[in-house]
């Protein structure tokens, strides 16, 4: 099938087999690789990336699905002189990633989180991290992560 | 201060002419800024030109559990679009055989399997013993065609029955037809009875310690290349000297010939500890067709494929007086192995090293058997043996606890070895170097509120809330770098531009080495930390080396730096002096700055720069290699605050406050990182995740919907304690921290599930809780008063 996603701004077309999964469309003819794939089932969350700005499983969905869409990954979230998006930042400065493997991932759910929820609680943020694993920080930092980087956010808002 | 250029640092601020070192301060991580924008090179990542073109490898594996492998028809899959090799074992003909019976001692360090009449085939030769066991391997053009030639792999398997579970002592059906039995292993000492004489009150229980799965987010993975004799292989490893061993034994060859490349590594837990055979295959392959070749193994795949963790029955027996002294423990131990006896008896071997504790129990017992069953075979998971032992002793206690009436805290208290009794020899012939056990629990017991729970709880009793409240305490003390005597290697080059880089032997996966590493060059030699770079896992660069396991980096990989920095320093100081033509004695370093000068004299300052460069073009190198006399004994106390829902059987996990104490700690950032990853693994044992098989050996949590690894919303933010007790093994003062928050965590969650109902007469309740379990257990109790 032919198609053309936009990913990180860029166009890129592309001629694939139909059942190309959006993930592999990304890593393989994107050629980023900050997206994983950590488990076949849905369920691990490695693969989150945005799509038209919200934040979907991208193991989950056929490249066909995405085309003339917008995807963002890992590698679109920072500025142009390659400052960190704040949560990117707050992840550094918490501790939040230990192995990196979950963390692009990690990081584009939690980026789709804040954009929902600008101001979560605690509680709020462990139910909305349910459908990415981490397996090295027990998320205890990954949770501060998110809150500081929600309050960053705020104080901003509020400055501006 | 901005140790790393990003500002973000919290290294304190130099203050003039004082010397504060970084060690000991909360640096943020060099590792992380490629991590969070580009992501890490995981091995599926790495682009070389030697890996273009490369050929995907897909597994065919075992469907069923345990059968004679009969014909394996391989034409419609070499027929089928994309392919272009179909491998089995028939074709390994040009491999050395296989090793003989090492006689059982097994280690965490080399994994290689027993051999002799246990050794496990790299492809299934004439058996298959475990669903998910390797039989042949389709090599394609892209990995989608993989999948669909290797379902044209047709295998004939004709079934045998089955072999699971502690059965597998006395079945019939023998795994390994050359051997007698099933017990791979025998060790210990015959159950002697008098121990408990003296007791006026014995406990005995068995319970399960449950088969659990690593579930590192980036599975196995290797690529491989062969040209003009040499043997290329990047692979997801923990340890990238060991693998070249390893592969140089399976494959013939000299190591000389290969070299492994370790890549960003996606978490080990200790299933990563050298290579399994699945990667031996991959490397073959690449030698075998010429072609270069790739595997990154499925979840699904990962789930069998990989080798699980703990999987022991313990039958614990404790005995003591009724005001709180324990006189006697004794523990016999079932060790389910799997399919192969990997580890043969070292991981019931270090169970019963540290079956103690933290306890001065006189008299201690223990036995243990390792079974073959038909199985995945289990290897190290995060604690190895440690938190089996602390999992079987910390319910021992609590059982006494109950049967005396007395509080748990209390009876831990009576039984901790005090403060003086350092260094202190148990029964099992452990050398616990330093510690102070009552502190770590008065630490936790304060910071929790102790007092103030068992009110709540009360309150809760006498309202007969339907949501109860348990406090679950686990004190423990545990062993790192067991190993201690292999050391690890370092070797540190100043470059002539004032540079510097640190190749290390220890190998990272999400630890932080490359920050730790730094700190240490930087805290010796004042060369700031973002001029220092930190190389590991390749070795062509690194030949010797060891590797992560054991939580042993730090206080061996870690400190061989340390060492190799001094003896730059001392380089240094002769050069330096040479260049300022001043004597060697009136050198002095300042650490703040990275300037030699002479002493009181800021005249004759001269960089590093200055200095290596006079030493010659190569700069200044040294190299260490540092083995510690003796392992370590890391201790703390977990206490788990829970709700039950005594109507569903819901357990929340509400609090979780730990005193674990590793000596001086580098970086508390990491540190704190290390425990916090721990004790998640600890409480996921405790409540939710368990690998299960059915009556015929079919596993039934082979993906990551079945088996519930642990999410952040079934997890409470953590309250750790700071406790810090230097040991005098090593310079730097430190004891491994990786594995202990897993090793405390587990048993007190478990006993504080056991603690909020333990007024209905519940004694005991098997991981997971889960609420199916909690429930039954509640019911059981009811109906038997």
């Amino acid at each position: 099938v032919k198609l053309t996603v936009t990913v990180n701004g860029s166009p890129v077309p592309a001629d694939v087999a139909d059942r190309t999964l959006l993930v592999h469309f990304i890593r393989e003819v994107a050629g980023l690789t900050a997206t994983n794939v950590g488990c076949d089932t849905s369920s691990c969350g490695a693969c989150t990336v945005l799509l038209d700005g919200q934040s979907v499983k991208s193991c989950t969905l056929l490249a066909a699905q995405a085309d003339g869409r917008e995807v963002v990954t890992a590698e679109g979230l920072a500025g142009p002189q390659g400052e960190l998006h704040p949560v990117q930042a707050a992840f550094r400065a918490e501790h939040g990633l230990q192995c990196g493997f979950c963390t692009p991932g990690m990081v584009m759910a939690a980026v789709s989180l804040l954009a929902e929820n600008p101001s979560p609680t605690e509680e709020e943020v462990r139910v909305g991290l349910e459908g990415n694993l981490c397996r090295c920080t027990g998320y205890h930092n990954i949770v501060r992560a998110i809150l500081a980087a929600s309050k960053e956010t705020a104080s901003k808002e509020q400055a501006g | 201060m901005g140790a790393n250029g990003s500002g973000a640092s919290c290294a304190p601020s130099r203050a003039k002419g004082v010397n504060v070192s970084i060690l000991g301060t909360r640096v943020v991580r060099t590792e992380d800024p490629a991590l969070l924008t580009v992501g890490g090179t995981y091995v599926d990542d790495v682009q070389v030109p030697e890996l273009i073109g490369a050929a995907r490898v897909t597994f065919v594996r075992s469907p069923v559990a345990h059968a004679i492998l009969g014909d394996i028809d391989v034409s419609a899959a070499l027929a089928a679009p994309g392919a272009i090799a179909v491998l089995t074992a028939r074709e390994m003909d040009d491999l050395p055989p296989p090793p003989p019976d090492d006689g059982g001692g097994g280690s965490e360090g080399a994994p290689v399997p027993m051999g002799g009449p246990w050794s496990e085939p790299l492809l299934a030769a004439d058996r298959v013993r475990y669903v998910g066991e390797p039989v042949a391997i389709v090599l394609t053009e892209d990995s989608y065609q993989g999948v669909d030639a290797a379902e044209q792999v047709i295998v004939d398997y004709q079934p045998l029955p089955t072999v699971l579970g502690p059965g597998a002592v006395d079945a019939e059906t023998l795994l390994f037809p050359r051997t007698s039995s099933n017990v791979a292993v025998t060790a210990g000492a015959p159950a002697d009875g008098s121990a408990f004489d003296g007791c006026d009150v014995v406990v005995r229980r068995t319970i399960e310690n449950q088969r659990l799965a690593p579930v590192p987010m980036e599975g196995r993975a290797v690529a491989a290349y062969w040209a003009d004799g040499k043997l290329t292989v990047w692979v997801s490893t923990q340890n990238a000297q060991i693998s070249r061993f390893i592969l140089a034994g399976a494959l013939g060859l000299d190591p000389a010939a290969i070299r492994v490349i370790t890549p960003d590594v996606g978490g080990g837990f200790g299933a990563k500890v050298g290579l399994d055979r699945d990667a031996i295959v991959v490397a073959w392959a690449a030698r075998r067709t010429g072609r270069p070749v790739r595997w990154a193994e499925t979840r699904s795949e990962n789930l069998v494929g990989m080798t699980h963790g703990r999987a022991q029955q313990q039958e614990i027996t404790i005995g003591g007086t009724r005001d709180g002294r324990v006189l006697a423990y004794r523990v016999d131990i079932v060790q389910d192995t799997g399919a192969y006896p990997r580890m043969s008896g070292f991981l019931p071997g270090l169970t019963s090293l540290m079956a103690v504790g933290p306890y001065a129990i006189p008299q201690v017992q223990t036995a243990f058997r390792v079974l073959v069953t038909n199985t995945t075979p289990i290897s190290a998971y995060r604690g190895a043996g440690r938190p089996e032992a602390t999992a079987a002793i910390e319910r021992a206690m609590d059982l006494f606890a109950a049967e005396i009436g007395m509080d748990p805290a209390e009876v831990r208290r009576r039984n901790l070895l005090p403060p003086d009794a350092f260094p202190h020899t148990t029964p099992g012939g452990a050398v616990y170097d330093s510690g102070d056990y009552a502190a770590a629990l008065d630490k936790v017991l304060a910071a929790a509120g102790y007092g103030g729970l068992r009110d709540e709880q009360a309150r809760r009793r006498r309202r007969g809330d339907p949501v109860q409240l348990g406090i679950g305490l686990a004190s423990y003390v545990e062993i790192t770098a067991a190993d201690a005597a292999a050391g690890e290697t370092a070797r540190l080059v100043v470059h002539a531009d004032g540079t510097a880089t640190a190749y290390t032997g220890s190998s990272a996966h999400g630890q932080g080495h490359h920050t730790a590493w730094a700190m240490l060059v930087q805290a010796e030699l004042g060369i700031p930390m973002d001029q220092v770079t930190v190389v590991h896992g390749d070795t062509d660069i690194i030949p010797e080396g060891v590797g992560t396991y054991a939580s042993r980096s730090l206080q061996l990989g870690g400190v061989a730096v340390h060492k190799a920095a001094l003896s730059v320093k001392e380089q240094a100081r002769q050069v330096a002096a040479d260049l300022i033509e001043a004597s060697e004695a009136d050198m002095e370093l300042d650490t703040d700055t990275g300037a030699w000068q002479v002493r009181g004299d800021p005249a004759t300052s001269r960089t590093w720069a200055d200095v290596a460069s006079h030493a010659g073009p190569e700069g200044l190198v040294a190299a260490a290699q540092y083995a510690e006399g003796q392992p370590t004994f890391p201790f703390g106390t977990h206490l788990a605050v829970v709700e039950v829902d005594t109507e569903t059987g819901k357990v929340q996990h509400l609090r979780h406050v730990t005193a674990d104490d590793a000596g001086s700690v580098l970086n508390p950032l990491l540190a704190e990182g290390q425990r916090h990853g721990g004790i998640a693994q600890g409480v996921a044992q405790a409540l939710v995740e368990e690998f299960v098989y059915d009556a015929d050996g079919n596993p039934l949590t082979s993906t990551l919907t079945d088996y519930a690894a642990i999410t952040a919303a079934e997890l409470p933010s953590f309250e750790l304690v700071t406790s810090e007790t230097p040991t005098d093994v090593n310079p730097l003062g430190a004891k491994g921290i990786g594995e202990a928050g897993t090793i405390g965590a587990v048993p007190a969650v478990q006993n504080a599930v056991i603690d909020a109902l333990s007024h209905l007469g519940v004694r005991h309740i098997n991981m997971p809780a889960t609420p199916a379990r909690v429930w039954a257990a509640i019911s059981e109790a009811r109906d038997s008063r």
